[in-house]
């Protein structure tokens, strides 16, 4: 079945297909398809793809694998004696090592730090900064030291916070620096620094990082925010704001490159 | 539709209880990414091990997609590293593959149709296995695993919308493929 004209609407055939659409959304598309054969078209065409798909049997691993795996897997645990997970880290680096998968050190050890950026623990972190930004929008509530200049913005966190959060003007960016305020993030006081871009607010949070590695910046988008994640300088670094994402990784850029 | 398969962690919850159930829904991912029965098994070995070593920070939501996670970083991890293997055209393994043709023979005795059954399973097989890598893990995931969308956003690192415009053409792409071969469903 060939669709003759694109039509901006497949998309949601197929998310109603998928059951990804709320009562709400069902109707309105109702609506549409009933006149758009572009649409319908679309709609028959996906229930032949899954049909095809569908018949495929599942695979399940074969027995040998399951059991070659389980054992790769119980050569791999830690030796009871190291339980803190700092040394299961560093005891599992070492393992990755002498494995035979043909992973070198280095390649180990950048696959571990995009996996800590991936792990639903650091999911949650996304939602929570998020959450922590949208919550600073509201009225009266987006800065604790309103200030554009770092010079007061800086001190202020003193005694407040237990590091010395990294405070830059990007003024001359087209980021010009509102002020700071503390938030909670991940279990623990952070830094948060308002920076403006337009009519857009940029909020930049920043805590000391678990470990020496260095990140660059991870993109993730979510509910409209976009959200840019990384570490330097031992400093977990989260940029969250509505602004698009060109522009935040300009002020992820200019702000890295700003002394 | 099993999605979410979001549980509380106790702290006796062990790897095996948590993780390994999802053994199966991580080799099927690693087989459909790497093309290759070695290659995918040494994925598979590699991420369980990785999960292993995550597994005390991991906060117990979507277990699943935690692994898939996992094993997708392993097998982009490992074709990185072995770049010129993944140049290799399309090969399926032999448990995929046991020598049939893509060219459908026609018939309808009893006694071939199972023949022909298993020998379709293979063709929708090479036919997904054709996709490029980003349309072919979307599909892969919604269909062959039954991810929702945003399981699906979170496991390929990728916004929801994109998601949707990759799986709406790796669908187009296998049902206009098929038909030029005049398979019929």
């Amino acid at each position: 079945m060939i669709v003759p004209e694109p039509c901006e609407m497949v998309l949601l055939v197929q998310a109603e297909f998928d059951g990804e659409l709320d009562a709400a959304q069902a109707a309105t598309l109702q609506v549409h398809r009933a006149q758009c054969p572009v649409c319908q078209a679309a709609a028959l065409e996906l229930t032949q793809a899954r049909e095809l798909f569908r018949e495929l049997p599942y695979r399940t691993t074969p027995d040998a694998v399951r059991e070659r795996v389980l054992a790769g897997l119980d050569a791999a645990r830690p030796k009871p004696a190291l339980s803190p997970a700092m040394s299961l880290l560093s005891s599992r680096f070492h393992s990755w090592r002498h494995s035979t998968m043909g992973f070198g050190l280095g390649a180990a050890c950048a696959a571990a730090v995009a996996f800590l950026v991936l792990s639903p623990a650091e999911q949650s972190l996304t939602e929570q900064v998020i959450a922590g930004h949208v919550r600073a929008l509201q009225p009266g509530h987006l800065e604790d030291v309103p200030s554009t200049d770092q010079h007061t913005v800086k001190p202020w966190f003193d005694g407040r916070i237990d590091f010395a959060p990294p405070v830059k003007d990007l003024a001359p960016n087209g980021f010009p620096l509102q002020g700071g305020r503390l938030d909670y993030i991940g279990g623990r006081p952070v830094a948060a620094l308002i920076y403006q871009r337009d009519k857009h607010i940029i909020d930049l949070f920043a805590w000391p990082a678990a470990s020496g590695l260095k990140l660059a910046p991870e993109f993730t988008e979510r509910n409209g925010y976009n959200v840019l994640h990384w570490v330097d300088n031992n400093t977990e670094l989260w940029a969250v704001s509505d602004v698009a994402p060109d522009q935040l990784h300009k002020f992820v850029s200019d702000w890295e490159r700003s002394p | 539709m099993p999605t979410g398969d979001v549980l509380a962690l106790s702290h006796n919850d062990s790897f095996e209880v948590v993780v390994l159930p999802h053994l199966d829904a991580a080799h099927n991912l690693a087989r459909w990414l790497m093309r290759d029965a070695e290659a995918a098994e040494d994925v598979l070995q590699d991420a369980i091990v990785r999960a292993l070593t995550y597994f005390p920070t991991f906060k117990g939501i979507n277990p699943r997609g935690w692994l898939l996670q996992i094993v997708r970083n392993a097998a982009y991890g490992s074709m990185k590293v072995n770049r010129g293997m993944q140049m290799v055209p399309i090969a399926m393994s032999e448990e995929d593959y046991s020598g049939a043709t893509a060219d459908i023979p026609s018939g309808d005795d009893d006694p071939e149709a199972s023949l022909i059954k298993a020998r379709d399973h293979c063709y929708v097989r090479q036919l997904i296995a054709a996709l490029p890598i980003e349309l072919r893990e979307t599909l892969v995931l919604r269909e062959l695993e039954e991810l929702s969308y945003k399981e699906i956003a979170e496991v390929t690192r990728t916004p929801i919308g994109t998601v949707m415009s990759r799986l709406w053409r790796a669908r187009r792409l296998v049902t206009q493929m098929a038909a030029q071969k005049g398979w019929k469903g």
